[in-house]
Protein backbone atom coordinates (compact mmCIF):
# COMPACT_ATOMS: atom_id res chain seq x y z
CA UNK A 1 0.00 0.00 0.00
CA UNK A 2 1.51 3.32 -0.80
CA UNK A 3 -0.67 6.70 -0.35
CA UNK A 4 1.99 8.82 -1.79
CA UNK A 5 0.78 7.63 -5.18
CA UNK A 6 -2.09 9.52 -4.69
CA UNK A 7 -1.28 12.71 -2.85
CA UNK A 8 -1.63 14.26 -5.75
CA UNK A 9 -4.78 13.20 -6.61
CA UNK A 10 -6.54 13.94 -2.82
CA UNK A 11 -8.02 17.73 -3.59
CA UNK A 12 -10.03 15.90 -6.49
CA UNK A 13 -11.96 13.20 -4.61
CA UNK A 14 -12.82 15.88 -1.76
CA UNK A 15 -14.47 17.76 -4.40
CA UNK A 16 -16.68 15.00 -4.51
CA UNK A 17 -17.75 15.88 -1.12
CA UNK A 18 -19.81 19.19 -2.38
CA UNK A 19 -21.16 16.94 -5.07
CA UNK A 20 -22.56 14.01 -3.08
CA UNK A 21 -24.22 17.13 -0.38
CA UNK A 22 -25.97 18.43 -3.50
CA UNK A 23 -27.17 14.70 -4.57
CA UNK A 24 -28.54 13.83 -0.97
CA UNK A 25 -29.84 17.71 0.42
CA UNK A 26 -31.97 18.09 -2.54
CA UNK A 27 -33.29 14.59 -2.59
CA UNK A 28 -33.73 14.44 0.65
CA UNK A 29 -35.69 18.01 0.60
CA UNK A 30 -37.89 16.31 -2.59
CA UNK A 31 -38.22 13.08 -0.65
CA UNK A 32 -39.49 14.57 2.52
CA UNK A 33 -42.06 16.94 0.69
CA UNK A 34 -43.37 13.91 -1.61
CA UNK A 35 -43.01 11.89 1.32
CA UNK A 36 -45.67 13.75 3.40
CA UNK A 37 -48.10 13.74 0.50
CA UNK A 38 -47.93 9.85 0.00
CA UNK A 39 -47.69 9.67 3.42
CA UNK A 40 -51.53 11.65 3.37
CA UNK A 41 -52.24 9.12 1.01
CA UNK A 42 -51.55 6.20 3.28
CA UNK A 43 -53.88 7.58 5.57
CA UNK A 44 -56.66 9.81 4.91
CA UNK A 45 -59.96 7.64 4.77
CA UNK A 46 -60.10 6.49 1.49
CA UNK A 47 -59.47 3.18 -0.02
CA UNK A 48 -58.17 4.31 -3.60
CA UNK A 49 -56.43 7.28 -2.09
CA UNK A 50 -54.75 4.35 0.33
CA UNK A 51 -53.80 2.15 -2.65
CA UNK A 52 -52.23 4.50 -4.70
CA UNK A 53 -49.80 5.84 -1.68
CA UNK A 54 -49.48 2.21 -0.92
CA UNK A 55 -48.63 1.35 -4.32
CA UNK A 56 -45.93 3.70 -4.93
CA UNK A 57 -44.05 3.10 -1.66
CA UNK A 58 -44.21 -1.25 -2.75
CA UNK A 59 -42.78 -0.36 -6.53
CA UNK A 60 -40.17 1.97 -4.95
CA UNK A 61 -39.26 -0.43 -1.74
CA UNK A 62 -39.46 -3.48 -4.35
CA UNK A 63 -37.30 -2.87 -6.72
CA UNK A 64 -33.33 -2.13 -6.51
CA UNK A 65 -32.05 1.46 -6.45
CA UNK A 66 -30.09 0.90 -8.95
CA UNK A 67 -32.13 -0.31 -11.38
CA UNK A 68 -34.75 2.91 -10.68
CA UNK A 69 -31.70 5.09 -11.30
CA UNK A 70 -30.68 3.10 -14.75
CA UNK A 71 -34.37 3.52 -15.98
CA UNK A 72 -34.38 6.83 -15.47
CA UNK A 73 -31.16 7.82 -16.90
CA UNK A 74 -31.00 5.59 -19.74
CA UNK A 75 -34.33 3.82 -20.25
CA UNK A 76 -36.56 7.26 -20.03
CA UNK A 77 -35.45 9.25 -22.66
CA UNK A 78 -36.37 6.37 -24.69
CA UNK A 79 -39.61 7.30 -24.11
CA UNK A 80 -39.78 10.68 -23.58
CA UNK A 81 -36.80 11.95 -25.89
CA UNK A 82 -35.43 14.41 -23.23
CA UNK A 83 -32.40 13.59 -21.91
CA UNK A 84 -31.33 14.29 -18.27
CA UNK A 85 -28.27 15.28 -17.01
CA UNK A 86 -26.25 12.45 -14.32
CA UNK A 87 -27.31 14.76 -11.66
CA UNK A 88 -30.90 15.31 -12.83
CA UNK A 89 -31.36 11.48 -12.99
CA UNK A 90 -29.49 10.79 -9.65
CA UNK A 91 -31.63 13.84 -7.88
CA UNK A 92 -34.99 12.26 -9.63
CA UNK A 93 -34.64 8.77 -8.63
CA UNK A 94 -33.07 9.11 -5.42
CA UNK A 95 -36.19 12.06 -4.09
CA UNK A 96 -38.71 8.84 -5.78
CA UNK A 97 -36.89 6.60 -3.75
CA UNK A 98 -36.67 8.19 -0.39
CA UNK A 99 -39.93 9.63 -0.31
CA UNK A 100 -41.21 5.86 -0.17
CA UNK A 101 -39.01 5.25 2.75
CA UNK A 102 -40.29 8.37 4.43
CA UNK A 103 -43.78 8.12 3.71
CA UNK A 104 -43.71 5.25 5.77
CA UNK A 105 -41.60 6.52 8.50
CA UNK A 106 -44.44 9.24 8.63
CA UNK A 107 -47.38 7.32 8.26
CA UNK A 108 -45.80 4.69 11.49
CA UNK A 109 -44.52 8.06 13.27
CA UNK A 110 -48.66 9.29 12.95
CA UNK A 111 -50.02 5.52 13.27
CA UNK A 112 -48.26 5.27 16.31
CA UNK A 113 -49.57 8.22 18.33
CA UNK A 114 -52.19 7.31 21.52
CA UNK A 115 -55.35 6.27 19.19
CA UNK A 116 -56.64 8.12 22.98
CA UNK A 117 -55.34 11.40 22.02
CA UNK A 118 -57.67 11.01 18.84
CA UNK A 119 -60.31 10.52 20.76
CA UNK A 120 -59.96 13.20 23.21
CA UNK A 121 -59.66 15.82 20.42
CA UNK A 122 -62.79 14.16 19.16
CA UNK A 123 -64.91 14.55 21.99
CA UNK A 124 -64.16 17.58 21.91
CA UNK A 125 -65.41 18.62 18.82
CA UNK A 126 -61.57 19.54 17.24
CA UNK A 127 -62.39 19.38 13.16
CA UNK A 128 -59.69 16.66 11.60
CA UNK A 129 -56.99 19.16 10.15
CA UNK A 130 -56.93 20.71 13.30
CA UNK A 131 -56.32 17.60 15.05
CA UNK A 132 -53.55 16.45 12.65
CA UNK A 133 -51.67 19.54 13.05
CA UNK A 134 -52.08 20.69 17.06
CA UNK A 135 -52.85 17.43 18.74
CA UNK A 136 -51.28 14.42 16.66
CA UNK A 137 -48.28 15.79 14.01
CA UNK A 138 -46.59 17.46 17.29
CA UNK A 139 -46.63 13.94 18.61
CA UNK A 140 -45.60 12.09 15.93
CA UNK A 141 -42.50 14.47 15.00
CA UNK A 142 -40.94 12.95 17.57
CA UNK A 143 -41.43 9.30 16.53
CA UNK A 144 -40.51 10.59 13.08
CA UNK A 145 -37.50 12.66 13.26
CA UNK A 146 -34.84 10.21 14.73
CA UNK A 147 -36.06 7.97 11.63
CA UNK A 148 -35.76 10.56 9.54
CA UNK A 149 -31.99 10.95 9.85
CA UNK A 150 -31.44 7.32 10.12
CA UNK A 151 -32.86 7.72 6.29
CA UNK A 152 -30.58 10.85 5.88
CA UNK A 153 -27.83 8.36 6.97
CA UNK A 154 -28.27 5.93 4.58
CA UNK A 155 -29.47 8.14 1.31
CA UNK A 156 -25.79 9.37 1.71
CA UNK A 157 -24.29 5.79 1.60
CA UNK A 158 -26.59 5.00 -1.30
CA UNK A 159 -25.91 8.26 -2.63
CA UNK A 160 -22.59 6.39 -4.28
CA UNK A 161 -24.71 4.74 -6.68
CA UNK A 162 -25.16 7.91 -8.48
CA UNK A 163 -21.21 7.02 -9.79
CA UNK A 164 -22.69 4.77 -12.40
CA UNK A 165 -24.98 7.04 -14.50
CA UNK A 166 -21.80 9.35 -14.22
CA UNK A 167 -21.96 11.82 -11.61
CA UNK A 168 -18.38 12.99 -10.26
CA UNK A 169 -19.07 11.93 -6.77
CA UNK A 170 -16.32 10.76 -4.10
CA UNK A 171 -17.07 7.17 -5.27
CA UNK A 172 -16.66 8.22 -9.12
CA UNK A 173 -14.01 10.46 -8.67
CA UNK A 174 -11.62 7.70 -6.67
CA UNK A 175 -12.75 4.99 -9.18
CA UNK A 176 -11.37 7.76 -12.29
CA UNK A 177 -7.85 8.12 -9.72
CA UNK A 178 -7.66 4.47 -9.70
CA UNK A 179 -8.00 4.27 -13.03
CA UNK A 180 -5.28 6.64 -14.46
CA UNK A 181 -2.65 5.42 -11.77
CA UNK A 182 -3.41 1.66 -11.63
CA UNK A 183 -3.82 1.66 -8.65
CA UNK A 184 -7.42 1.21 -6.85
CA UNK A 185 -6.57 -0.25 -3.74
CA UNK A 186 -5.94 3.08 -1.99
CA UNK A 187 -7.80 5.62 -3.88
CA UNK A 188 -10.88 3.86 -2.62
CA UNK A 189 -9.74 3.34 0.87
CA UNK A 190 -9.33 7.01 0.82
CA UNK A 191 -13.19 6.94 -0.27
CA UNK A 192 -13.84 4.96 2.08
CA UNK A 193 -12.55 6.98 4.93
CA UNK A 194 -14.53 9.97 3.35
CA UNK A 195 -17.98 8.17 3.56
CA UNK A 196 -17.37 6.86 7.27
CA UNK A 197 -16.67 10.17 8.23
CA UNK A 198 -19.68 11.70 7.36
CA UNK A 199 -21.91 8.78 8.00
CA UNK A 200 -20.41 8.94 11.66
CA UNK A 201 -20.76 12.40 12.21
CA UNK A 202 -24.38 12.93 10.82
CA UNK A 203 -25.11 9.48 13.48
CA UNK A 204 -23.60 11.71 16.15
CA UNK A 205 -25.49 14.88 15.27
CA UNK A 206 -28.75 12.42 14.89
CA UNK A 207 -28.39 11.05 18.76
CA UNK A 208 -28.24 14.58 20.24
CA UNK A 209 -30.87 15.40 18.47
CA UNK A 210 -33.12 12.08 19.66
CA UNK A 211 -31.58 12.73 23.21
CA UNK A 212 -32.94 16.53 22.82
CA UNK A 213 -36.18 15.40 22.04
CA UNK A 214 -36.11 12.60 24.88
CA UNK A 215 -35.60 15.20 27.43
CA UNK A 216 -38.39 17.51 26.13
CA UNK A 217 -40.67 14.25 26.64
CA UNK A 218 -40.30 14.58 30.72
CA UNK A 219 -41.36 18.00 30.67
CA UNK B 1 -81.30 15.42 28.00
CA UNK B 2 -80.26 11.75 26.84
CA UNK B 3 -82.64 9.78 24.95
CA UNK B 4 -81.50 6.50 23.51
CA UNK B 5 -83.80 3.81 21.18
CA UNK B 6 -83.35 0.76 20.62
CA UNK B 7 -79.22 0.96 20.58
CA UNK B 8 -77.58 -1.85 18.76
CA UNK B 9 -73.67 -2.30 18.33
CA UNK B 10 -72.26 -4.50 16.35
CA UNK B 11 -68.12 -4.84 16.28
CA UNK B 12 -67.83 -7.68 13.08
CA UNK B 13 -69.77 -10.78 14.47
CA UNK B 14 -69.82 -9.88 18.12
CA UNK B 15 -73.06 -8.09 19.12
CA UNK B 16 -71.90 -5.97 21.96
CA UNK B 17 -75.14 -3.74 22.39
CA UNK B 18 -78.51 -5.57 22.01
CA UNK B 19 -80.88 -2.82 22.03
CA UNK B 20 -81.07 -0.44 25.05
CA UNK B 21 -83.72 2.30 25.39
CA UNK B 22 -83.62 4.48 27.96
CA UNK B 23 -83.59 8.44 28.70
CA UNK B 24 -82.04 10.52 31.02
CA UNK B 25 -83.30 13.94 32.63
CA UNK B 26 -81.50 17.04 32.55
CA UNK B 27 -79.34 17.58 36.07
CA UNK B 28 -79.82 13.66 36.32
CA UNK B 29 -76.41 11.42 37.42
CA UNK B 30 -76.83 8.29 35.97
CA UNK B 31 -74.33 5.86 37.58
CA UNK B 32 -73.57 2.89 34.61
CA UNK B 33 -72.38 -0.55 36.26
CA UNK B 34 -72.06 -4.64 35.28
CA UNK B 35 -69.41 -6.64 34.47
CA UNK B 36 -66.55 -6.31 31.87
CA UNK B 37 -67.39 -7.13 28.60
CA UNK B 38 -71.37 -6.12 29.67
CA UNK B 39 -71.07 -3.32 26.72
CA UNK B 40 -71.27 -0.24 29.12
CA UNK B 41 -68.33 1.74 28.02
CA UNK B 42 -69.33 0.79 24.44
CA UNK B 43 -73.18 1.88 25.59
CA UNK B 44 -71.49 5.34 26.44
CA UNK B 45 -69.08 6.03 23.91
CA UNK B 46 -72.16 5.66 21.79
CA UNK B 47 -73.50 8.54 23.80
CA UNK B 48 -71.27 10.69 22.02
CA UNK B 49 -70.85 9.04 18.76
CA UNK B 50 -67.24 7.60 19.28
CA UNK B 51 -68.53 4.54 18.78
CA UNK B 52 -70.92 4.69 15.75
CA UNK B 53 -74.44 2.50 16.47
CA UNK B 54 -74.74 -0.01 14.44
CA UNK B 55 -78.71 0.45 14.74
CA UNK B 56 -81.18 2.78 17.14
CA UNK B 57 -81.18 6.72 17.62
CA UNK B 58 -79.39 8.51 20.14
CA UNK B 59 -80.47 12.63 20.94
CA UNK B 60 -78.69 14.73 23.02
CA UNK B 61 -80.24 18.23 24.12
CA UNK B 62 -83.20 17.47 21.66
CA UNK B 63 -80.53 16.77 18.76
CA UNK B 64 -80.12 13.71 16.59
CA UNK B 65 -76.75 12.54 16.20
CA UNK B 66 -77.44 9.74 14.69
CA UNK B 67 -79.17 10.89 11.80
CA UNK B 68 -77.95 11.37 8.48
CA UNK B 69 -75.61 14.48 7.79
CA UNK B 70 -75.38 14.91 11.39
CA UNK B 71 -72.95 17.31 12.67
CA UNK B 72 -71.30 15.32 15.05
CA UNK B 73 -68.46 17.82 15.95
CA UNK B 74 -70.99 20.79 16.68
CA UNK B 75 -72.75 18.51 19.35
CA UNK B 76 -69.79 17.17 20.53
CA UNK B 77 -68.63 20.68 21.97
CA UNK B 78 -71.89 20.06 23.97
CA UNK B 79 -70.76 16.58 25.43
CA UNK B 80 -67.90 16.89 27.60
CA UNK B 81 -65.94 13.53 28.30
CA UNK B 82 -63.03 11.77 30.70
CA UNK B 83 -61.51 8.89 30.30
CA UNK B 84 -59.81 6.37 32.28
CA UNK B 85 -56.22 6.77 30.38
CA UNK B 86 -56.83 10.78 30.43
CA UNK B 87 -56.13 11.68 27.28
CA UNK B 88 -54.13 15.25 28.09
CA UNK B 89 -52.55 16.67 25.43
CA UNK B 90 -48.87 15.84 26.56
CA UNK B 91 -46.91 18.28 24.26
CA UNK B 92 -49.35 21.19 25.64
CA UNK B 93 -49.08 22.64 29.16
CA UNK B 94 -52.11 22.43 31.55
CA UNK B 95 -53.58 25.70 30.59
CA UNK B 96 -53.19 24.95 27.08
CA UNK B 97 -55.09 21.75 27.40
CA UNK B 98 -57.81 23.60 28.94
CA UNK B 99 -57.72 26.32 26.73
CA UNK B 100 -56.74 24.72 23.24
CA UNK B 101 -60.73 24.08 22.52
CA UNK B 102 -62.00 26.46 23.67
CA UNK B 103 -59.96 29.10 21.54
CA UNK B 104 -59.70 26.80 18.39
CA UNK B 105 -63.21 25.61 18.58
CA UNK B 106 -65.60 27.61 20.25
CA UNK B 107 -63.88 30.21 18.66
CA UNK B 108 -63.67 32.04 22.42
CA UNK B 109 -61.27 34.72 22.78
CA UNK B 110 -57.59 33.73 24.98
CA UNK B 111 -58.31 36.24 27.41
CA UNK B 112 -61.75 34.83 28.16
CA UNK B 113 -60.50 31.34 27.63
CA UNK B 114 -57.86 31.90 29.84
CA UNK B 115 -59.82 33.40 32.73
CA UNK B 116 -62.57 29.60 32.41
CA UNK B 117 -59.24 27.75 33.31
CA UNK B 118 -58.12 29.44 36.26
CA UNK B 119 -61.36 29.02 37.71
CA UNK B 120 -61.76 25.80 36.80
CA UNK B 121 -58.48 24.75 37.98
CA UNK B 122 -59.18 26.56 41.65
CA UNK B 123 -62.48 24.30 41.06
CA UNK B 124 -60.48 21.03 40.75
CA UNK B 125 -57.93 22.17 43.04
CA UNK B 126 -55.05 22.74 40.70
CA UNK B 127 -54.87 26.27 40.46
CA UNK B 128 -51.39 26.19 41.64
CA UNK B 129 -50.12 23.43 38.51
CA UNK B 130 -51.28 25.63 35.50
CA UNK B 131 -48.02 25.67 34.14
CA UNK B 132 -47.16 22.17 34.57
CA UNK B 133 -46.95 19.34 31.91
CA UNK B 134 -48.93 16.50 31.81
CA UNK B 135 -46.16 14.32 33.02
CA UNK B 136 -45.56 16.33 36.07
CA UNK B 137 -48.91 15.37 37.41
CA UNK B 138 -49.64 12.35 39.56
CA UNK B 139 -53.12 9.94 38.26
CA UNK B 140 -55.35 11.92 40.44
CA UNK B 141 -54.32 15.14 39.11
CA UNK B 142 -53.82 14.56 35.26
CA UNK B 143 -57.69 12.87 35.90
CA UNK B 144 -58.67 16.24 37.60
CA UNK B 145 -57.22 18.25 34.97
CA UNK B 146 -59.50 16.23 32.58
CA UNK B 147 -62.20 17.05 33.62
CA UNK B 148 -61.58 20.86 33.81
CA UNK B 149 -60.65 20.69 30.23
CA UNK B 150 -63.66 19.11 29.72
CA UNK B 151 -65.52 21.51 31.69
CA UNK B 152 -63.74 24.41 29.69
CA UNK B 153 -66.21 24.14 26.65
CA UNK B 154 -69.25 24.19 28.94
CA UNK B 155 -70.90 21.53 28.14
CA UNK B 156 -74.55 20.11 28.94
CA UNK B 157 -73.98 16.62 29.24
CA UNK B 158 -70.97 14.83 31.11
CA UNK B 159 -69.65 11.28 30.13
CA UNK B 160 -67.60 9.44 32.84
CA UNK B 161 -65.54 6.31 31.16
CA UNK B 162 -64.19 4.62 34.18
CA UNK B 163 -62.79 7.50 35.55
CA UNK B 164 -61.20 5.88 38.41
CA UNK B 165 -60.01 2.73 37.33
CA UNK B 166 -56.93 3.92 36.17
CA UNK B 167 -56.03 5.33 39.49
CA UNK B 168 -53.76 4.43 42.73
CA UNK B 169 -56.02 3.49 45.54
CA UNK B 170 -55.11 6.62 47.72
CA UNK B 171 -55.98 8.93 44.44
CA UNK B 172 -59.47 7.27 43.62
CA UNK B 173 -61.35 10.23 46.18
CA UNK B 174 -59.83 12.99 44.87
CA UNK B 175 -61.33 12.29 41.81
CA UNK B 176 -64.92 11.09 42.95
CA UNK B 177 -64.99 14.23 45.31
CA UNK B 178 -64.39 16.55 42.38
CA UNK B 179 -67.43 14.31 40.43
CA UNK B 180 -69.31 15.15 43.45
CA UNK B 181 -68.94 18.62 43.55
CA UNK B 182 -70.08 18.65 39.75
CA UNK B 183 -73.23 16.76 40.71
CA UNK B 184 -74.48 18.65 43.47
CA UNK B 185 -73.61 21.59 40.39
CA UNK B 186 -76.70 19.92 38.50
CA UNK B 187 -74.64 18.85 35.70
CA UNK B 188 -76.25 15.50 33.79
CA UNK B 189 -73.68 12.87 34.61
CA UNK B 190 -73.33 9.82 32.88
CA UNK B 191 -71.02 7.64 34.73
CA UNK B 192 -69.55 4.14 34.31
CA UNK B 193 -68.20 3.01 37.14
CA UNK B 194 -66.74 0.65 39.26
CA UNK B 195 -67.40 2.09 42.41
CA UNK B 196 -70.09 0.77 44.17
CA UNK B 197 -69.93 3.73 46.89
CA UNK B 198 -70.15 6.94 44.61
CA UNK B 199 -73.03 5.00 42.34
CA UNK B 200 -74.62 4.57 45.91
CA UNK B 201 -73.96 8.21 47.16
CA UNK B 202 -74.10 10.21 44.38
CA UNK B 203 -76.20 8.64 41.58
CA UNK B 204 -79.77 9.37 41.14
CA UNK B 205 -80.36 5.93 38.53
CA UNK B 206 -78.44 2.80 38.33
CA UNK B 207 -78.08 1.43 35.28
CA UNK B 208 -76.82 -2.63 35.26
CA UNK B 209 -76.08 -4.26 32.21
CA UNK B 210 -74.79 -7.07 31.09
CA UNK B 211 -74.44 -9.01 27.62
CA UNK B 212 -75.40 -5.61 25.95
CA UNK B 213 -78.49 -5.90 27.38
CA UNK B 214 -80.43 -3.09 30.06
CA UNK B 215 -80.87 -5.64 32.49
CA UNK B 216 -82.46 -3.61 35.64
CA UNK B 217 -82.38 0.00 36.49
CA UNK B 218 -83.36 1.81 39.59
CA UNK B 219 -82.33 3.99 42.54
CA UNK B 220 -79.07 3.15 43.91
CA UNK B 221 -80.38 1.89 46.89
CA UNK B 222 -83.25 -0.44 45.63
CA UNK B 223 -80.72 -1.58 42.66
CA UNK B 224 -78.23 -1.89 45.15
CA UNK B 225 -79.16 -3.76 47.48
CA UNK B 226 -82.38 -5.24 46.73
CA UNK B 227 -81.55 -6.21 43.12
CA UNK B 228 -84.51 -7.83 41.22
CA UNK B 229 -82.31 -10.15 38.48
CA UNK B 230 -80.44 -13.06 39.34
CA UNK B 231 -77.40 -11.68 37.14
CA UNK B 232 -77.26 -8.16 38.79
CA UNK B 233 -77.39 -10.23 42.30
CA UNK B 234 -74.87 -12.27 41.10
CA UNK B 235 -72.71 -9.15 39.66
CA UNK B 236 -73.15 -7.16 43.12
CA UNK B 237 -72.53 -10.00 45.49
CA UNK B 238 -68.52 -10.32 44.04
CA UNK B 239 -68.36 -6.58 43.87
CA UNK B 240 -69.77 -5.35 47.20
Amino acid sequence: MDFSRIYDSIPYILEGIPVMFQVVLVSALLGITLGVVVATFKIVPNRLVNFIGHAYTAVFRGTPLILQLAIIHFGLPQLTGYITTPYQSAVIAFSLNSAAYISEIIRAGIQAVDKGQWEASDALGVPYVKQLRSIILPQAFKNILPALVNEMITLTKESALVSTVGVLDIMRRAQIVGGQKAIYFEPLLFAGVIYFTIVMVLTYLGQRLEKRLRKSDGR
Amino acid sequence: MIQVKDLYKQFGDLEVLKGITTSIEKGEVVAVIGPSGSGKSTFLRCLNMLEVPTSGTVSVAGYELTKKGANVSKARQNIGMVFQQFNLFPHMSVLDNLTYAPINVLKVSKAEAIERAKKLLERVGLSEKIDAYPSQLSGGQKQRVAIARALAMEPNVMLFDEPTSALDPEMVNEVLDVMKGLAESGMTMVVVTHEMGFAREVADRVLFLDEGILMEEGKPADLLLNPQTDRAKRFLEKVL
